[in-house]
């Protein structure tokens, strides 16, 4: 089922509008759904009681929690302009005025300012039909981590409902690119994964390729061409500290960390240009290489128990997927369905793999199923889609995709069933790479 | 490939002249097979010769050689093979490296399809492609360094044949 943008885009919008303080710089990436094949279920946010100094609160924390729920593509909160009544406390649920408008959930909460800098956040969330509280908390806050709290707390929500850990307190990693005199200004952007809390990271004339977060969210691995050579870098998000952890001769590519943040595999080509799949352990340095084959063997990422190394290798002509034990051994083919499949990425549970798949003519995004004979399913649907990255938890994808000339960002759940198209503010967005779960 | 030797063996010995004696100009070097679509230009040839002595050797070492000697080498789609009709263009090159003692750097690159460090290896590939044939021409190893930008930097924006062909290129950067 096809549902018209237009009318999908201005809600969002309308809601953007409410969840942003005025004068906030606009962020880089906005959300509009564009297509999804289940209906949405309906819901109810409950705008979030008030209770401080101020006329208002430092953020609109039921607003993120809304537009967090409708970006999923799985509900669709109403309208607070048609709603019977606006509790904000458990006592005050009247549970037939839910009914009447056959809403599956709502939520209601207070945001209670108590401290100078010291807020607390409570939300609980009910099932009127059963008229059952189904989760409850509340939490500190500051007006620097209130937004933080917001998605928690629809994370929350999130899981209780569906059953799928909510992916709403993660961050995207991404790489931009635009005209700049007569070259191009590359940047290495995070941001949280509705597009707010953009942070340029790195900024270069030269291209900037394969960001890979660290498994604790703190350090990203990418390659860069400063002084027109390849190396790759390990960049701590916080102090901005940033280390070259190799630059041999011709190519230096495809960073990944290993589950534990230990190892790094990458793609070293050396000066006769062969390249293949190493594993360098980040504390030593020291590199082991894992494949010999004179063919081009790259993009190598780790399987979620640290025992494999999934790899592109166009051996057997064009580009196919295999997979090599990290301890050594020989590489065992994983796909067979069509002649291009490449830039592999395993879920975080193991089961599945996303590749970029030449589907008729059309790179895309295709998901194989590994415990089910490796089905291959195409999940996107433009021309030139790639980078695929999974969420941390194993649902939804994130890819780059081109809306006329420049790349674009949307995400797509495994099942290819919900997918929605991030809007950028311009440039050519690429390579997006979506962070661990966050640890509190 | 016997006109090729050719030139291959007769090339050297005018530019080395040409380098002992100081020639000026940068019309001086016969073009071995000129190509009107690379032409530098009458207007930088029709100036004065101001080549002087090895001073000035940096900026314009071979003249007119330079500015007409193609820089870039096209591929077709899913090759990584030199055109047989650019096989002339390396070969000149390489003498130049060999007559020069200049180092190289060959830019590899790739068009936009499919996936992006794979792209890598496919410009590196096209890279390797010229190098080889640098180096069976006797070019040290040493004088010759490659970097592939895979897709990363297109000469020409645009999602058709013409800028994926466009694109598919390995461009030879002298280094000093």
């Amino acid at each position: 089922m096809k549902i018209s943008m237009l009318s999908r885009t201005f809600l969002l919008v309308a809601l953007a509008g409410l969840a942003g303080l005025a004068g906030q710089a606009a962020a880089e990436l906005r959300v509009e759904i564009t297509e999804w094949n289940i209906e949405p279920a309906p819901v109810a946010v409950v705008p979030f009681g008030w209770e401080g100094s101020a006329a208002a609160a430092p953020l609109d924390v039921s607003g993120v929690i809304a537009a967090d729920l409708r970006r999923s593509g799985r509900f669709a909160p109403m309208d607070s302009d048609d709603m019977l009544s606006r509790p904000t406390r458990g006592a005050d649920m009247d549970f037939d005025d839910w009914r009447i408008l056959k809403v599956e959930a709502v939520v209601i909460g207070r945001v209670e300012q108590t401290g100078d800098n010291a807020y607390s956040v409570q939300f609980q969330l009910f099932d009127p039909f059963r008229g059952t509280q189904l989760v409850g908390y509340r939490m500190p806050a500051s007006r620097g981590t209130l937004r933080r709290v917001a998605h928690r707390a629809a994370d929350m929500i999130y899981e209780e409902l569906t059953g799928i850990k909510g992916v709403f307190a993660t961050r995207v990693a991404y790489v931009t690119a635009e005209a700049r005199g007569n070259g191009q200004l590359y940047r290495l952007i995070v941001a949280d994964q509705d597009g707010e809390n953009e942070h340029t990271i790195l900024e270069s004339a030269d291209p900037i390729m394969s960001p890979a977060w660290s498994p604790d969210s703190r350090q990203l691995a990418y390659v860069s061409f400063e002084g027109s050579r390849s190396s790759i870098w390990v960049q701590t998000l916080r102090t901005g500290n940033r280390l070259r952890v190799s630059s041999e001769p011709g190519v230096n590519g495809a960073p990944a960390f290993s589950p534990d943040g230990r190892q790094l595999v990458l793609t070293l080509g050396g000066a006769d240009g062969n390249l293949d799949i190493y594993v360098m352990d980040l504390a030593t340095r020291n590199k082991r290489r894992l494949t010999t084959h004179r063919a081009i063997d790259t993009e190598g990422s780790w399987s979620p128990d640290g025992r494999y190394i999934y790899f592109n290798s166009d051996r057997a002509g064009g580009p196919q997927i295999y997979r090599v034990p990290v301890s050594g051994g020989s590489p065992e083919r994983v796909t067979f369905e069509g002649g291009y499949n490449a830039r592999p990425r395993l879920s975080p549970d193991g089961k599945k793999l996303a590749v970029v798949h030449n589907d008729r003519g059309n790179f895309r995004i295709a998901v194989l199923d590994l415990e089910r004979d490796n089905q291959l399913v195409v999940v996107s649907a433009g021309r030139q889609d790639e980078s695929p990255s999974f969420a941390p938890n194993s649902d939804t994808l994130i890819y780059a995709t081109r809306q006329s000339r420049d790349g674009v960002l949307e995400t797509v759940t495994a099942d290819g069933l919900i997918r929605q198209r991030l809007e950028s503010r311009g440039g050519d967005v690429r390579e997006p790479v979506w962070s661990p779960f966050p640890r509190y | 490939m016997a006109l090729q030797n050719t030139i291959t063996r007769v090339l050297p010995l005018t530019v080395a002249a040409c380098l002992l004696a100081g020639c000026g100009g940068t019309n001086t070097i016969p073009d071995p097979e000129p190509d009107g679509s690379t032409m530098g230009g009458g207007a930088d040839s029709s100036g004065s010769g101001d080549f002087d002595g090895f001073g000035a050797g940096e900026e314009i070492p071979f003249g007119g050689e330079a500015a007409e000697l193609a820089d870039t080498i096209y591929f077709d789609f899913d090759s990584y093979e030199v055109r047989s009709g650019d096989a002339d263009i390396v070969s000149r090159h390489s003498i130049q490296i060999l007559d020069s003692g200049a180092s190289v750097r060959l830019e590899g690159h790739a068009d936009e399809r499919g996936s992006r460090e794979y792209n890598i290896g496919l410009g590196e590939r096209r890279a390797q492609a010229v190098r080889r044939m640098l180096m069976i021409q006797g070019v040290p190893a040493t004088q010759i360094s490659t970097v592939s930008f895979g897709e990363e930097r297109p000469a020409e924006l645009g999602s058709d044949e013409a800028a994926y062909a466009a694109n598919r290129r390995v461009v030879i950067t002298y280094m000093n």
